[in-house]
């Protein structure tokens, strides 16, 4: 919540002007019966009807008052809420576009994005009804209750007497039924996960012929959600019955007492009257600020989840780096990492991811790295682009230590493409010039290159053809190769394929290869495959095991002296031509 | 409250700016309550039996005041007793039955939101694959939590809430002309003043509200795309451009909140409003009929509390109307998946396919998955029993929809497909899917234990079953080396396995299953070479008496293949052995040499 005042700092002066408005309005709310008391118990006796209307005629002034005062002061909240909502989001994508990978792995992609809309959404919501309902209520309580003082202060005893239990029972009830809410919540999270696997597994399911397995697999959590929703409700449902009783009762009570003070001339019946009137209003105020806690705790939570993201520390901050001058451009010297967050079951930190990495690259050279699944190829890529900071040893690129750099100027001498690479629901044009502002010409030389044209043109309206959602109405090869040509398209200084083209047929694969050869041969290489074929001929190969080095060289070097290179280098082209 | 987070789906997928059905939502959603009927009616009998109780109570505290108002030291304590006993235990009986009431509703509304949760699950697995690829699985599941919470929440308050509201509005209008007809002119001014400000600003600001939600949608499908899509926007240091569109959309979804809000906030205290000048009326009015002694004050006093009560569900009536469009709104995205097209129902007395071969024949096959564009055209292919046919061809060419075709995820448009002689289509669907073991491109696994994972396509496979296809898939050593084993239980996608234990995972799956066809969609692009060489001799074993169909995209896993298909543009370019179309000097050729080049 702390963050919120933050945010709404700036708006005090007109929060406060909002504040001053609303309570002038809520103040006329309140004047009503009291007028109405008036007329009934002193104006009457006086026999006068030109005085009634008078009277009359204030109440439908303060009535007016009421209406604008509200209209206004409601205006003026919301406004302070949407330019308060509009900051925190600006600031949380913002922030998101700041955070090192180890703390997006931390808060998880799924996690930022719901906190970015969800969490966002209950904050506006909040601070909207705080400002209205939230001044409301506590002044109609007050105000309402010093009226009442004023005209019958031993009447307003009943009244007070009652608040105690009121929020007794309220805060009795909440205590024993928002824990409950956390369960349901649980049992949500329960079913949506299941949904979300039977929606990835579609195609597995089906072939199984395990739909039904599945609806009775859904039966039960769905069952489970409804006995926590049931439990839930039926303590939170006691709270409204049990607060209409409380004030009810109040209210005989205070007819039963009006009889005794008016009986002892102590009172009027006029101020019971009114006081009856004042009952309802404070009803509905101490209704309204019911549910102004639960707002207040739902977004509560939720202003805490934006917080984590707005107050996670700068990790990759640019520091004093001396240059190293030479003629190496890429240089990894040493170095070891391994991704600290992921933690097992028994407890145990994952260890090391990769290890005592060395390698250097000159300008325009290329470099492959080979092995199998989750050897760390792609890891390299990461700690290369500083998506996350090396435990220890150093990587240079043009004799300066990419800690030396700020993040943008590092990226942008990259072209990248990484595995399972994402596709934008925008045209392909935007798609590879992707907010650069690339000509178009210049777009389709790159796209020439990735061997994307060809389809492109063929597609109905070509270069503006809009993608779906993650490229779902492009086929996979399509796909990569748009992403190809996003990497190509700014003549980048180095340019990574990680495992970019395992959607390409042979030829097409060969073809890039050979376009990429002529007309990037500026550009420093770094591809990551699985296949021999698509590095076979780059001037130096990484061969890697379990984040170890196990080979480095050339192909002929390599198909000399490391085993495991051979061992791939066989399977993969067939025996008859090794 | 309005309270709608629209579902994260983007814009794209969702409404278009059609006038909605809201009439046969309403119609569909009565069709879930009626499912319930006797629930609801005793609902409706608990309302209104609770809300005429509470209405009596406004008279009878008049009749105590009556009672009151003979002045000091003549109060008629007897009536004044009698009022506020019955009072006090009108009340307490309607507190009673109203709390009666909402459990009664609670139990109704989690009943109707559990079957329709079902219903959309059901239909949702009943559904064409291509459902999947086209709907962003948040959206899916939006509409199945979110959606249906939002009924949820509408059915169990707002139905009581407006059976209430009409009951306290009919009552108190009886009440107040039972006190003093004079007075009640007074309201019959001010009752059309509210029904007709009330529905003139629901008309105005419910495109209002329309629109506020599809930007919001708008804004989280654009969030949604962007987060995901975080590591390759920092990569080309796009942040500040990607921010740039964000605020864009931001700023149209606060604003839009905002004009929504504007006008929404005069309904309020204008139905205030209204409220306050029936009172000053009804004070006005009511203090001079009692100065010519044509009522008493305790009639001025029920009906000031009656008036009050009266317009209470008219100040509530816009609250209500803004939440039952959202719930039309949730509604209708719920049923338009229901109203989904299933896929094509097995035919009436389809076979049950039995003692499979595995003789695989398609004549003449043509299909698209849009009917403007055909994707396999005129297709005939012959793969008989115990055979490997494999599946080659550039990007895009229609191989994975050749086994989409075979296992009958879609239909063929025209032409046949014969397992064993039979047509398919004349086979249930079960039984021919569960001819086929399937491998694809994509692991799934699902959370669950590593044995319950393997295990998901046999019923009742023993741990030794379990282990011996694990064994063969070369995954056993790896699970042993796990402190549960094969109880590990495996985190939401898979997280903590890699890839390419994910996709041994799937292989052990698959070898478990006694299919006599296989399909390997690329099987073993995540697996590294020199696991797929150890793989590749299970599979050797395990393909040796089945018919087997193998997508490819590299050439050396398929030399010694039964039957190679070069398919260029939906068509078979090429097809023989390998050797058959090495000597052709083809399009096979080219690609097998382009690997060397």
């Amino acid at each position: 919540m702390r963050m919120v005042f933050q945010y709404l700092r700036p708006y005090y002066g007109r929060m406060a002007l909002g504040l001053v408005i609303k309570i002038l309005g809520t103040l006329a709310d309140l004047g009503l019966p009291w007028v109405m008391a008036f007329i009934i118990d002193d104006i009457i006796p006086l026999g006068r009807v030109s005085l009634i209307l008078g009277w009359g005629a204030v109440m439908l002034l303060l009535a007016v008052g009421a209406r604008t005062g509200n209209i206004v002061a409601n205006r003026k909240a919301s406004r302070v809420a949407r330019d308060t909502v509009e900051r925190i989001r600006h600031d949380t994508f913002d922030k998101i576009g700041r955070l090192s990978g180890a703390q997006v792995d931390q808060f998880t992609v799924p996690s930022l994005i719901s906190r970015l809309t969800t969490d966002s959404y209950n904050i506006h919501q909040m601070i909207g009804m705080m400002q209205r309902l939230g001044v409301r209520g506590p002044i109609i309580l007050v105000g309402g209750t010093v009226l009442t003082a004023t005209l019958e202060p031993v009447l307003t005893l009943v009244l007070i007497g009652i608040m105690p239990i009121l929020a007794f029972v309220v805060f009795t009830i909440s205590r024993r039924g928002i824990p409950l809410y956390g369960k349901v919540q649980k049992s949500v999270d329960r079913m949506v996960q299941t949904v979300r696997e039977n929606i990835s597994g579609i195609r597995v399911i089906k072939a199984l012929s395990k739909t039904e397995y599945e609806k009775s697999r859904f039966e039960a959590v769905n069952q489970e959600l409804v006995s926590k929703e049931l439990k839930a409700g039926s303590v939170m449902a006691a709270s409204s019955p049990l607060m209409n009783l409380l004030l009810n009762l109040g209210l005989t009570g205070i007819v039963l007492a009006g009889a005794f003070r008016v009986n002892a001339g102590a009172s009027e019946p006029g101020k019971i009257v009114a006081f009856l009137s004042y009952f309802t209003m404070i009803l509905n105020a101490v209704m309204s600020i019911n549910r102004i806690f639960i707002i207040f705790s739902k977004s509560s939570a939720s202003a805490g989840r934006i917080r984590e993201i707005l107050e996670a520390p700068e990790d990759l901050v640019q520091e004093k780096t001396e240059e190293i001058p030479g003629d190496d451009y890429i240089v990894f010297d040493h170095v070891t990492f391994g991704y600290h967050t992921k933690t097992h079951k028994d407890g145990s930190a994952e260890a090391v991811c990769v290890e005592d990495i060395n390698f250097r690259l000159k300008k325009g050279e290329s470099l492959g790295i080979i092995g199998a699944t989750g050897c760390g190829k792609t890891t390299i890529i990461n700690l290369l682009m500083r998506f996350y900071d090396v435990d220890s040893g150093e990587i240079r690129v043009n004799g300066r230590n990419v800690k030396g750099y700020t993040l943008q100027e590092l990226r942008s001498m990259f072209g990248v493409v990484f595995q399972n690479d994402v596709i934008f629901a925008d045209t392909l044009y935007e798609n590879i010039s992707f907010g650069r502002d690339i000509p178009m010409e210049r777009v389709k030389e790159a796209a020439a290159d990735a061997r994307a044209a060809d389809f492109i043109e063929e597609i109905e309206g070509g270069y503006e053809y809009r993608a779906a959602i993650k490229g779902a109405n492009l086929s996979g090869g399509q796909k990569q190769r748009v992403l190809i040509a996003r990497a190509l398209a700014a003549h980048p200084d180095i340019l990574v394929l990680d495992d970019s083209s395992s959607a390409l047929d042979y030829k097409t694969d060969a073809g890039l290869r050979l376009a990429i050869g002529r007309n990037y041969s500026d550009a420093t290489l770094i591809t990551v495959a699985q296949w021999v074929s698509s590095i076979m001929q780059h001037d130096h190969i990484l061969v890697l095991e379990d984040g170890k080095t196990l080979g480095y060289g050339t192909h002929e070097e390599l198909l000399a002296s490391c085993p495991v290179y051979q061992e791939i280098y066989e399977s993969q082209m067939g025996s008859e031509v090794a | 409250m309005a309270g709608s987070v629209p579902g994260r789906g983007p814009a794209s997928v969702r409404i278009s700016g059609k006038p909605r059905d809201t009439k046969k939502v309403l119609l569909r959603l009565w069709s879930y309550l009626y499912y319930y009927k006797w629930m609801l009616l005793g609902g409706i009998v608990l309302t209104v039996t609770s809300n005429l109780l509470a209405l009596i109570g406004p008279a009878l505290s008049g009749g105590a005041i009556d009672a009151i108002n003979l002045g000091a030291g003549n109060v008629d304590f007897e009536s004044v007793f009698r009022y506020t006993g019955l009072m006090a235990l009108f009340y307490l009986v309607s507190s009673a039955l109203s709390y009666a009431l909402s459990l009664l509703m609670l139990h109704m509304s989690q009943r109707v939101v559990r079957k329709m949760r079902s219903d959309v699950f059901s239909k949702l697995m009943e559904l064409p694959v291509g459902y999947f690829d086209q709907h962003l699985s948040g959206d899916i599941i939006s509409r199945l939590s979110y959606d249906i919470d939002v009924i949820n929440t509408s059915l169990s308050s707002d139905l009581v809430q407006i059976c209430a509201s009409v009951i306290t509005v009919v009552g108190s209008l009886i009440m107040m002309i039972i006190i003093s007809p004079p007075l009640v002119v007074v309201m019959l001014v001010m009752i059309p003043v509210s029904i007709l400000y009330t529905k003139y600003m629901a008309g105005k600001t419910r495109p209002l509200f329309r629109k506020r939600s599809e930007k919001l949608g708008e804004l989280n499908g654009f969030t949604e795309e962007m987060v995901s899509g975080q590591k390759t926007i920092k990569a080309y240091a796009r942040e500040a451009v990607t921010l740039g569109k964000y605020d864009v959309c931001n700023t149209e979804a606060v604003n839009a909140y905002y004009n929504a809000d504007y006008y929404g906030s005069i309904v309020g205290p204008t139905v205030n409003f209204i409220n306050n000048i029936s009172l000053s009326l009804v004070t006005i009015f009511g203090a001079i009929l009692y100065l010519f002694g044509r009522m008493t004050l305790g009639n001025i006093s029920s009906f000031v509390l009656y008036s009050r009560k009266f317009s209470g569900p008219i100040n509530e009536a816009a609250n209500i109307i803004s939440e039952l469009q959202s719930a039309c709104a949730a509604a209708e995205r719920v049923f338009r998946v229901l109203d989904e097209e299933c896929e094509v129902r097995d035919i009436y007395g389809a076979q049950t396919l039995e003692n499979v071969q595995g003789d695989v024949r398609m004549e003449d096959v043509s299909f698209g998955y849009f009917k403007d564009k055909t994707i396999i055209k005129d297709l005939t292919l012959h793969a008989p029993k115990g055979s490997l046919t494999a599946i080659v061809g550039p990007t895009g060419a229609g191989k994975t929809t050749i086994i989409n075709l075979l296992m009958r995820f879609y239909d063929v448009d025209s032409g046949q497909v014969y397992v064993d002689g039979k047509e398919t289509r004349e086979l249930t669907r079960q039984s021919l899917r569960g001819a086929y073991a399937m491998v694809l491109q994509d692991t799934w696994v699902f959370q669950g234990t590593i044995f319950e994972n393997i295990a998901y396509g046999k019923k009742d496979a023993t741990m030794e079953e379990v282990v011996a296809a694990a064994k063969a898939a070369r995954i056993h050593s790896y699970i042993k080396r796990l402190p549960d084993g094969y109880q590990t239980v495996l985190d939401e996608d898979g997280m903590n396995i890699s890839k390419g234990q994910k996709q041994l995972l799937t292989i052990a799956r698959a070898m478990l299953l006694d299919a006599k066809m296989l399909i390997l969609d690329e099987a073993t692009s995540n697996v590294d070479t020199r696991t797929e060489i150890q793989i590749q001799k299970a599979m050797r074993r395990l393909m040796a008496d089945k018919t087997c169909f193998v997508i490819a995209h590299r050439l050396s896993t398929i030399q010694n293949a039964d039957m190679i298909l070069v398919i260029d543009r939906g068509n078979i370019a090429e097809h023989g052995t390998h050797e058959e179309l090495m000597r052709r000097k083809g399009l096979y050729y080219q690609m097998y040499a382009s690997q060397f080049q």
